[in-house]
């Protein structure tokens, strides 16, 4: 059905290129990183593409031309992202949105070698994270990209963690591999023997050293740590087999085997001598959770840069779809535009680009939040080791702090007039403060992004291959979506499958701080509402406020034999409520991105001309999203609100409490109609309707049933943003062909 | 003083990727979504830029320069990845860059621009830029630029520069049939109109783009706007070559055959 024209007389011009996204994505005045996307692009659109073009995904072996790879990704600066300046590397400063544009870019063509660029990122991590300054010293330099004219090769990293084999994946409580005391002479440091299997180890097989997560074996350790192992380390470092996986065949994974002896000076962050006993400093637990907390959002991004990769193949796929036909004859508008003739393909390419532009907007303002956390974090280790405060006492410490981090967020969501000015002043002024707001808000958003982008984004995935019929599944399809479908699956699963992510969220989001920020952003969506109606926003906010209800609810119902429904056990609740968080999130990043391209995007010369139209768009874009997530978030919490109560049967008790056709009839002279109003009528002879029981009531639930009906009133609109975003996408201009071979 | 000045003079192209439609604009003709499509360093110039760095590499005391006139928004993008190539200094000048601008205007602003730079040392002066342009396929605006800074050595269609002991320069030219004329030019200063010249495209190097960013983001700041166009132009028809190739499927033909048909093809218009 076509869109009156008035609907659409401003309208996407061309496919968004990089002066939309700097502004939505707030990389405006860093050139270092738009340097690092150009430089970045040509490396995967260059020798990846080429590569994934000739069938280098067809085997599972690290061969030479992959490996061949890896200077690509030293001269682009994706390896050398991750390092200070005096490291050999090139960026000042927090480096979260930089390596989630570098995850990004390679993605968009192929997210093994994304995978493959990062993965010495989180070899070096644990060290960056925890190490002692000899460690970081040591690994960083010999890790950075040769200087021009410097003959050395770098070093490369791999992480072991992994459970026992043979399965795969993280679970961090189920180590695999075991230290003991191998010798130690009085005066001297002692010598560790490292025994270690690995499972799935992406870089294995290149690496130069390892870092490995193992448990105590001997008396004389204590606990859990992680230790550096070196390739020349005396004893077993076996590559092992290639992992015969059928994704992310850029990247070298493998199954190592190790059997070490290292010096003690290995243990990550180093260690103390207590009574004869080594005491790592931090267990491997505390560093995986440091290293962790930051490394998932490339991968939720992976996932994101697969989804809007696709847009463009399927635009043309779908425009050329029928010529060549003796019926489609040029200038016929099947000629002309193929399949977009047809509604369906055009609302379908709508959810796909939506998704993939709200997977995005998640990814990288959680990146950006901990560009900013970063350096606060530093403060509050600071702050804490001045003060001596360690274990629970840090529990109690903060309990100050949060309290004065809700009056914060509670403050900056008033009006500014009616804000107290110098309070506010004050406590921003404290960065433990700031830090409290941060920390808390980035605690649910990092899970979410690595839980929405790849869940959702792999079905979503699925969808974007359906939309080019058969060339989908084929290994030449353009975009490589046949395979980013595949990867997508892994990119769920590893570090850290759907599970981690969920019960993380599930605990996180209880912080108050973070409910106390998610009330703030609900009147922040509001507002954008008022101001800019046609963005969706005030959907969401009917969204987040049902979501908001449904969990106060559940902190204090029980089911239907009395049993507490919020409780860490009980996943069909909290895991359920984790999802249709993320959907919240990821729905609210790109209403905010929208927001900030109407706002910022005038300023800039490229984007002035097409604006209005590019506006548009996106605001119909944000639309149908932040409708998709209301409807998933009213689902999921309808089912957490009624589906823990028991169904009315058809007994005594129930039977008593309906409308019997003698009392009916007699009121029916009383008031007219009545007898419509009734549902459950019970006959003379004890006849009932023909259904499970009489209606459920949940009387004591009244008010989620209104703020229910709210939010699908909520929806009046969505459906003619998609139709008008159909149509843009039917209208776009695009380029004459891809630019990475097919 | 030793080593060479090299002026490079080259701005951007669309992405030839890109659909390019021509409209007329309220300034003109002018291309369909022409500030919102993806664009590069013309092809020709990249390749006098690099050509450049490299003789600046070999003879120490050297310095590049890159002189480009295009609009200063879409020169910051292109800059981003030219800039991480080699080491230059950008001069910007601000103007339309979409292959409807009169020559002869273009090659004023540039001149004017290479004659503002700051410490050129004009004896030392290598002129280059590209012999042809993925946008001004007039072919002549190097040239008139050339005309207007006084330099009567000039040279179009390189493809190599070979400095010589004696401080001359061997330069050699394309001509026809894939031969090449070879001239000897004492030395500066001299024009250079680059071919394809024969060095591969430079690694990138981030370092090298963090240093140049230095230097590339004020002269972005600065570009003084340019006054050229093609206002008074009119174009009064725009198409498609006519010829549409029916592709057959034929087993066993000789590639004489096939050239032959194929000529005989372009031939056809």
């Amino acid at each position: 059905m076509a869109v009156p024209a008035a609907l659409v007389s401003e309208t996407l011009s061309t496919l968004p290129g990089d002066d939309v996204r700097s502004v939505m994505w707030r990389l405006e005045g860093r050139y270092d990183l738009q340097m690092l996307i150009q430089s970045v692009r040509q490396v995967a659109r260059g020798p990846v593409a080429r590569l994934v073009a000739e069938g280098a995904r067809s085997s599972h072996d690290w061969t030479e031309q992959k490996n061949a790879l890896l200077e690509h990704y030293d001269a682009c600066g994706a390896t050398g992202v991750f390092m200070e300046p005096h490291q050999g590397g090139f960026l000042e400063g927090p480096k979260n949105l930089a390596m989630a544009l570098v995850a990004f870019e390679l993605a968009w063509v192929d997210a093994g070698a994304a995978t493959g660029a990062l993965a010495g990122h989180l070899g070096l991590s644990p060290i960056h994270e925890r190490g002692t300054q000899e460690q970081q010293d040591r690994y960083m330099s010999l890790s950075a990209p040769a200087a021009p004219g410097e003959d050395r090769k770098p070093w490369r990293g791999a992480f072991a963690l992994t459970e026992p084999i043979p399965y795969v994946g993280v679970d961090t409580g189920m180590l695999g591999g075991k230290v003991s005391v191998a010798r130690w002479e009085p005066g001297q440091e002692p010598v560790l023997k490292v025994e270690k299997r690995g499972r799935f180890i992406t870089n294995m097989g290149f690496a130069n050293f390892v870092t490995a997560a193992v448990d105590s074996a001997d008396e004389r350790i204590k606990g859990t740590c992680m230790v550096i192992l070196e390739e020349g380390d005396p004893g077993t470092f076996d590559r092992g087999t290639p992992t015969k996986k059928l994704v992310h065949q850029l990247s070298s994974t493998s199954d190592p085997i190790f059997s070490l002896e290292v010096p003690a000076s290995r243990i990550v962050g180093g260690y103390s001598v207590k009574d004869g006993v080594i005491v790592p400093r931090w267990s491997h637990d505390e560093i995986i959770a440091a290293v962790f907390k930051h490394t998932r959002v490339p991968v939720g991004v992976m996932t994101a840069a697969k989804l809007l990769s696709a847009v463009e193949p399927v635009i043309r796929y779908q425009r050329g779809r029928f010529r060549g036909a003796q019926q489609a004859r040029p200038g016929s508008p099947r000629y002309d535009l193929g399949l977009q003739v047809r509604e369906d393909v055009l609302h379908r390419l709508v959810d796909v680009w939506a998704t993939g532009e709200a997977a995005a907007s998640l990814g990288f303002s959680t990146s950006r939040l901990f560009d900013e956390l970063d350096p606060l974090e530093k403060v509050k280790f600071q702050t804490l080791q001045e003060k001596g405060i360690t274990g629970r006492a840090e529990l109690r410490y903060f309990k100050d702090v949060n309290a004065r981090a809700v009056e914060l967020v509670k403050l900056r969501a008033k009006p500014e007039a009616e804000r107290d000015a110098a309070r506010v002043a004050e406590l921003e002024a404290d960065p433990l403060v700031r830090y409290a707001i941060l920390d808390s808000a980035g605690a649910v958003l990092c899970p979410a992004t690595k839980l929405w982008n790849t869940g959702h984004g792999a079905t979503v995935m699925r969808e974007a291959v359906a939309l080019m019929g058969g060339y989908g599944i084929t290994e030449d399809c353009p975009g490589f979506l046949g395979h980013k479908w595949m990867d997508a699956q892994l990119e769920a699963t590893y570090e850290g499958p759907e599970a981690v992510q969920r019960r993380q969220l599930s605990v996180c989001m209880q912080n108050e701080v973070f409910l106390a920020q998610l009330d703030a952003w609900t009147k922040e969506l509001r507002h954008i509402a008022s101001e800019r109606p046609d963005t969706g926003a005030c959907n969401l906010a009917s969204a987040f406020v049902l979501w908001r209800y449904t969990y106060d609810h559940l902190q204090v119902a029980t089911d239907a034999t009395g049993q507490k429904l919020y409780q860490g056990p009980r996943q069909g609740v909290t895991f359920a409520l984790s999802d249709a968080l993320a959907w919240l999130m990821a729905a609210r990043s790109l209403v905010l991105d929208v927001v900030e391209l109407e706002q910022k995007g005038a300023e800039n010369a490229v984007l002035a001309e097409g604006l209005p139209g590019l506006v548009r768009f996106y605001q119909d874009l944000s639309h149908v999203q932040c409708a998709r997530a209301s409807g998933e978030v009213g689902r999921i919490c309808a089912e957490l609100v009624y589906g823990y109560n028991k169904h009315p049967e058809w007994n005594a008790d129930a039977q008593q409490a309906c409308w019997e056709a003698r009392e009916l009839d007699e009121l029916e002279d009383l008031i007219p109609g009545i007898g419509s109003c009734a549902k459950d009528v019970i006959e003379a002879g004890g006849g009932h309707p023909d259904k499970a029981g009489p209606c459920a009531h949940c009387s004591s639930v009244a008010d989620f049933a209104a703020l229910r009906m709210k939010l699908d009133q909520c929806l009046t609109g969505a459906r003619l943003a998609k139709d008008r975003a159909a149509e843009a996408l039917s209208k776009v201009m695009i380029p004459e062909a891809l630019d990475y071979p097919v | 003083m030793s080593g060479y000045h090299v002026v490079v003079c080259g701005s951007i192209v669309p992405d030839p990727l890109q659909t390019l439609e021509p409209i007329t604009g309220p300034t003109g003709p002018s291309l369909k979504n022409e500030m919102m499509l993806p664009a590069v360093l013309d092809p020709w110039a990249a390749q006098a830029l690099f050509e450049a760095a490299a003789l600046a590499q070999k003879a120490p005391g050297s310095k590049v320069w890159l002189v480009a006139l295009g609009p200063k928004a879409k020169l910051q993008q292109v800059m981003m990845a030219v800039g991480q190539k080699v080491p230059f200094e950008l001069v910007a000048v601000d103007g339309p860059a979409g292959g409807f601008v009169d020559a002869h205007e273009t090659a004023a602003a540039l001149a004017e621009a290479v004659q503002a730079i700051p410490g050129l040392d004009r004896a030392r002066l290598l002129l280059f830029g590209g012999w042809e342009s993925g946008s001004r396929g007039a072919g002549v605006t190097l040239q008139l630029v050339g005309e207007r800074l006084g330099l009567q050595d000039q040279f179009q269609g390189v493809d190599q520069l070979t400095p010589q002991p004696d401080g001359s320069l061997e330069i050699l030219e394309r001509v026809e049939g894939g031969k090449h004329q070879v001239s000897v030019v004492a030395g500066p200063p001299a024009l250079l109109g680059w071919a394809t010249g024969n060095l591969p495209e430079p690694r990138n190097n981030p370092q090298v783009g963090m240093a140049n960013m230095k230097g590339i983001m004020p002269a972005l700041q600065k570009a003084k706007p340019a006054k050229v166009g093609a206002a008074d132009a009119q174009y009064l028809a725009v198409q498609l070559p006519k010829q549409q190739r029916e592709t057959r499927v034929v087993k066993d033909l000789t590639p004489d055959a096939i050239a032959a048909e194929l000529v005989e093809w372009i031939s056809k218009d």
